[in-house]
Formats: C-alpha cells, structure tokens, sequence
C-alpha cells in the first residue's frame, strides 16, 4: 500500500515534469493524453485503496522521511490514508481526470497546449499533498501549491491585462487567509507540541470547551479557510478568477481547490468540536456569503460569472453545514457540489466554445436544438442545483437544511431564501441561453456546433453523478438510516461525538415539500419573465434599484478599493516621498564623502618614490616627537 | 688587542650614537633629495651602515657578542639588496639610458 500512495501523488509530479520539461517538442495528443492518463491512474490507483479500506478502518499513515525536528516537535514528511482523504483524492483524480479529458477538446487551438496541462498536473499533484498530507505542514505545502497554480491558471491568457489583474488580486486575496492559517499552525504548535493530525488529535483534549486557546487557534485556521474558499470577506477573487480558461475554472475554481477551506474544517474537526463560538462564526459567514452571492448572482449577464457566484453561495451553504456541526453534511455537499457544478461550468464551456467565444447570456438563447449533449446535460446539472429530488444536490442541501432546522428555524428561512435565489438565477441562465430566439450574430449562428467528444463525454459521465451522486447519503427516513453510507463511511475521522439533529418525521416531510414547491414554482416564474414575456436582453444600464445592486456586485470591489487599495496606495506614496526626501539624502553623503575623501587621498599617491619616503621620514619623525613630548 | 672592548669604552657611548644619528640622518636626506638611483642606492647603504655602527657600539659595551652578529646578518642582506638594486638600475639605465629616478612616476593613483 505504501509505493501504491507514492504512485498517487508522483505520478501526476511526473506527468507535471514531462510535459513542463520536454511538451514544448511533443505532439499535442500525447501531452494531453500524458496529463489526463497519470491523473487517471493516480484515481484508478485511489480506487483500488478504497475498495480494500473499510468504513472502521484505522488511518494508515505512510512515512517518506523526517523532515526536520525542532524544539521536540517532530515533522515527518508523510501522507495520511484515511475515509476523509480517500474521499477527497476519489473526488480530486476522478473529477480531475475527466476535466484533463475535456480540455484536450477545449485548448485544442491554444498555443499554450503543453503549458495548461503542466499547470494542471502540478495543480493536481498540489492539491494530492494538501488531502493526503498526515500533518498540517503538508496541507500547507499543498495549500501554497494549489494557491500557485491558481494563479497561473487564472492568468493563463496573460497578454491581457485585466486577466493578469485577476490573477494577482486572487493571489493576493489568497495569501491573507494563508497567513492565518500559518499563524494557526503555529499556534497549534506551541500549544501541543506537534502538528500531526493524529497527535493533535489526540491531544485535544486537553483544550478547555471554548477557551481561549482554542478559539485562536480555530478562527486562525478558519480564516485560512475564508481565504482559499471565498467567503466573505475575501470572495472577490473568485468570481474575477473566471479569466482563466474554463476547464480551470470547473476543476480549480468549483470542485476541487476551493473546497479545499472545507476540508480544512472537516480535517480539524477535533479543534472546531471544541470551540461552539468559532462554530457559530463559521455559520453565520456562511449564511451572509451564501445570501450575498446569491443576491449578486441575480444579474451577471456574463454564464461563467453567473456560475462563479453560484461557486461562493454553494461554499456558503458548506459552510453552514459546518457551522451546525455537520461535518459529514458538508463533506457531502463538497462531493455533489463537485459534480454539478464542474458539470454546469464544463457545459457553460462547450456553450461558449460553440458560441465562438461569447461568453454574454443576453446574445445567446434557443441553443437547446443547437447543442443538444450540452443542453441535456446542463439541464441535469441545473435540476440538481437547484434542488429536484432526486438529484444529489436535492440530497445534500436537503440534509443541510434539516441540520440548520433543527439549530435554528430562523436561520432555515435564511438559508432556504438563499435557495430560492440560487433556483432563480440558475433558471434564469437556463431560460436565456437554452431557450427563445438566438439573439446574437449571424456569423456566430453559422458556427453553432456541437463540441466534441471528448468534450461530452465529460460532460455525460457528470450528468450521471449529478444524479445518482446524492445516492450514497439517503436521509435518514428512506430505509433508516440503511443509505446513510457516507455519514457511516466519515464516522472514523471524527473524534468527538457528533449530534444529529432530532426531527419528527413529519417536520422533515414537511421541510422537503416547502423546498420543493418552493423550487417548482420558481421554475415556472422565471420561465413567465424569460421565455414567455421574453425580457431577456437588457442593457444592464436600464437596472434601477436592487437590480443595479446585483449587477455592481453591490459595489463590494469599489468599497474595498477606497478602503484598503486606495489608503495602502496613498500610504506607499507618502514612504517613496520619505524615502526621496529623507533617506536617500543620507544614503548620498556617506556614499559622496566616501568618493571625495578618496579623490583627496588619490594625490598622496603620485608615483614619485621620494614624497613616500618623505612622508614616512616626517611620520616616523611625528611619532618619535609625540613619543618623546609624552614620556 | 686583547681588550678592544675596554679601548672603545673610552669613547663615551654619546659619541657612537650622534655620529651614527648624523649619518642615518645624511642617509635619508641623500635618499629623499638626489635624484640618482646610484646615489640613492648608495645612501640606503649609508643608512644601514649608520645602524650597524650603533649596533656593534652597543655591543661592544654590554659585552654582548649577538649585536655584532646581527650587523654581520645586516651586511649579507645589504650586499644581496645592492646585487638586486644594481640589477634593476642596470634594467633602468638600458631601457630610458638614464638613471634619473623622477621619470619612473607610472605607480601613480
């Protein structure tokens, strides 16, 4: 089993070295077919570990090497096989392997070939580390790793400025959460004197409920996972993150990296159990993100922005799940969030690739009859987003809604609103670019086609995880809890007892039918505005109001520019001002006296042997003088 | 001969001393104010041989034979220094037919 969880993570490094290496020279096919092929054995490999791994397995932990030792703090360089990481390399390969499949299809005119698929590779074998690492310094290499090529797959058409703005702003945006997560890493260090999952875990203990060590530490690392999974505050990246090729924008951007803040909850749950308070935080920001990118969702005329803002409210929704303590609800929605949503972004991606690179909804529309694959398969994505049963997206944020019931029901109308708000945007995207009349240029209705196959095949293969995906975690009242796989599969990993919400049947029922009327009725709202009163393509300068709001992204980036880039900006110009007219003075007359001082003594020296011997009689002479008149 | 030692006493050490001063003295000026690599040559001597007459002057009078072995050190060194000096004067004089050493100011920062 040890080379076999070797093979998992180098086999995408090599993959990752060839092509970076040498894909310059290779043929398109076998780079592509290289980059997909080690992702796809890396899942084959992952699979054949999880079928020999039970549900009360104990962690396997594969040591490579001691890394360094300080301070009786021993860091091995090693990987941890568990329920929860195997479920997240099965997510990560699987998902990655079909994305690496599609994009030979989708970047097969880019010039940049080689490049995008060395990117992926790294980025796959980053985010292995992050999952599989059996300490926090591990994940936190991944972490930076997967930052990285988030960055470089973000600005991957870097000839344009404003994609390499995104890139630099998701960096940036980035690295304030890497730093509470470093300051939580530390803080996990000096508290119990090691940084391994299995002895923090087991020392945890030892931390009083809700004292204040705890809440450092957890908030730390939440704002870690604030940072890597958009949520407020630091979501503006995501949605900007849309410059980068699609593809990335599906693996990177929805299904895996970003759900990565998740992961990091789920992984600690041994800290966060202990700490209600920061549990409370997670909640609460996970309710405004979901809501407020939601609400922004509402009028992006852009498909991918439309989708990007779907990514952050579905976090958000994860993070609810987490917030009320159920680990394994978030888990659950990370895995079927990750089917249709990489699904949804892979067909928005075969419906810009027919429609030459239009990317605005208002110039789509009546694509149904033109792409049929992508339709079909976008309408499940859709159904399953939204919630029709049985869907698995219905599955998992029908569980997170029954947990935040049973915690709050004031929070369940919040989050159920959000909901509503994801139905309606998402069939407003639906209805405007599948259905009514083609709204954009001739040209570009001439070059309506279908995409590949090996676009579709992706696209097929998501469609039918999309539905059946929710099927491994049935609620509990179908069967008795029987179909509660996953909940039974994640049991392990949690160290303290986890409370499952006590609910009367009839509540529960209840709760369904209100979500799924309430998503029904949308359905047929939002087809009225769209298909049937056709008020689809509206300059966005004619929003007023709340429209306006959505569309400005309630002018969440102008605030932050005025309050943080513009006060940073002024305050680097005021240390240049200091630094002309302080510092570089000083600088200047050390430097200058030095070079005088040396032209002077330049004279002495004029190559006339006499003057030498003259000086040195008169010094000698000095000096017996001083020495005499002292004595 | 037999007490040369206590013949040299008679001389008052003072003596030894302002003439080996005085000579040093000429030495260096001859070296800082002539312009012949010969004479400057010849006045380094000078001022070697001043210090060897101080040398065997003290020893004569501490009764010490290490000085006058040092003067004897002091001679082998100046007659080698004057074999490679002569050497570099002769260079000097076939390459600028001159042994004018102001003309020799390359060494110039």
């Amino acid at each position: 089993m040890e080379n076999l969880v070797y093979a998992i993570v180098l086999l995408p490094l090599a993959g990752f070295l060839i092509n970076g290496l040498f894909g310059k020279n290779l043929p398109k096919a076998f780079v592509g077919g290289l980059a997909t092929l080690v992702v796809f054995a890396s899942f084959v490999i992952t699979t054949s570990i999880f079928l020999g791994f039970k549900s009360d397995s104990a962690p396997v932990v594969v040591k490579a090497f001691e890394w360094f030792r300080v301070n009786g703090i021993q860091v091995n360089f090693g990987f941890q096989i568990d329920q929860l990481s195997l479920m997240m390399v099965m997510i990560i390969t699987g998902i990655g392997s079909l994305i690496h499949l599609y994009s030979i299809g989708y970047m097969s005119h880019d010039k940049g070939f080689y490049k995008f698929f060395t990117y992926l590779n790294l980025f796959i074998f980053s985010m292995l580390l992050l999952v599989l690492g059996s300490n926090y310094l591990i994940l936190f290499i991944g972490w930076e790793g997967v930052g990285l090529c988030s960055y470089l797959l973000i600005g991957f058409w870097y000839t344009n400025e404003d994609y390499g703005k995104a890139a630099r702003k998701a960096f940036i945006m980035n690295r304030i959460g890497d730093l509470g997560l470093l300051i939580g890493i530390f803080a996990i260090a000096a508290q119990v004197n090691a940084i391994d999952y299995l002895s923090v875990a087991e020392n945890s203990s030892k931390f009083a409920l809700d004292s204040s060590a705890i809440i450092f530490i957890t908030v730390s690392l939440f704002i870690g996972a604030v940072g890597k999974s958009a949520q407020i505050p630091l979501f503006t990246w995501l949605p900007d993150a849309m410059a980068g090729p699609t593809p990335v924008s599906a693996l990177i951007h929805a299904a895996t990296m970003v759900t990565a803040g998740v992961y990091l909850v789920v992984r600690s749950n041994f800290l966060f159990s202990l700490a209600p308070s920061t549990l409370n935080l997670i909640l609460f920001i996970g309710i405004a993100t979901s809501l407020v990118a939601a609400f922004i969702g509402l009028r992006q005329n852009d498909i991918k922005k439309v989708l990007a803002y779907s990514t952050v409210s579905q976090l958000g929704f994860m993070f609810i799940a987490l917030g009320a303590g159920a680990y394994t609800t978030g888990m659950f929605h990370v895995m079927t969030h990750a089917f249709f949503k990489a699904l949804l972004f892979l067909g928005a991606g075969s419906v810009i690739h027919a429609m030459s690179g239009e990317q605005d909804m208002r110039f789509m529309g009546g694509l149904r009859k033109k792409i049929p694959v992508t339709y079909w398969t976008f309408l499940i994505g859709t159904l399953a987003i939204t919630g029709i049963p049985p869907l698995s997206g219905m599955v998992s944020k029908d569980e997170i809604l029954t947990h935040i019931y049973a915690k709050s029901p004031l929070l369940w109308g919040l989050t159920l609103f959000s909901a509503a708000l994801t139905a309606i945007y998402m069939f407003r995207l639906l209805f405007l670019t599948f259905f009514g009349e083609f709204r954009g240029t001739e040209e570009q209705k001439h070059h309506l086609h279908e995409s590949p196959a090996v676009m579709t095949i992706p696209l097929i293969v998501l469609a039918i995880l999309s539905v059946v995906g929710g099927f491994i975690n049935l609620p509990h009242f179908i069967g008795h809890g029987h179909f509660q796989k996953l909940a039974h599969w994640l049991e392990p990993i949690y160290v303290y007892d986890i409370e499952t919400p006590e609910i009367l049947f009839a509540t529960e029922m209840i709760l369904l039918a209100v979500t799924v009327i309430m998503v029904l009725v949308i359905f047929f709202a939002v087809k009225a505005i769209y298909v049937t009163k056709k008020k689809n393509a509206l300059p966005e300068e004619s929003y007023t109001g709340w429209e306006k709001l959505s569309a400005r992204k309630l002018f969440i980036d102008e605030i932050y520019n005025a309050m943080i880039v513009r006060p940073f900006e002024e305050a680097g110009k005021a240390a240049a001002m200091f630094d002309k007219a302080v510092l570089d003075p000083i600088v200047n007359f050390i430097g200058l006296g030095a070079q005088d001082s040396g032209r002077a003594a330049k004279r002495l020296q004029n190559g006339n042997v006499e003057n030498y011997v003259l000086i040195m009689s008169l010094a000698i002479g000095i000096v017996l003088i001083v020495n005499f008149l002292l004595k | 001969m037999g007490d040369v030692n206590t013949f040299i006493q008679q001389v008052p050490l003072e003596y030894f001393i302002i003439l080996s001063t005085v000579l040093f003295c000429l030495g260096v000026l001859g070296v800082l104010l002539r312009k012949n690599a010969i004479v400057i040559l010849g006045c380094v001597e000078l001022m070697l041989n001043s210090v060897n007459l101080l040398l065997a002057a003290f020893s004569a009078y501490k009764g010490d034979g290490n000085g006058q072995l040092l003067v004897f050190f002091i001679m082998v060194v100046a007659a080698a220094e004057v074999a490679v000096g002569l050497a570099i004067i002769a260079m000097m004089y076939r390459n600028t037919r001159s042994v004018d050493v102001s003309i020799f100011n390359k060494l110039r920062g």
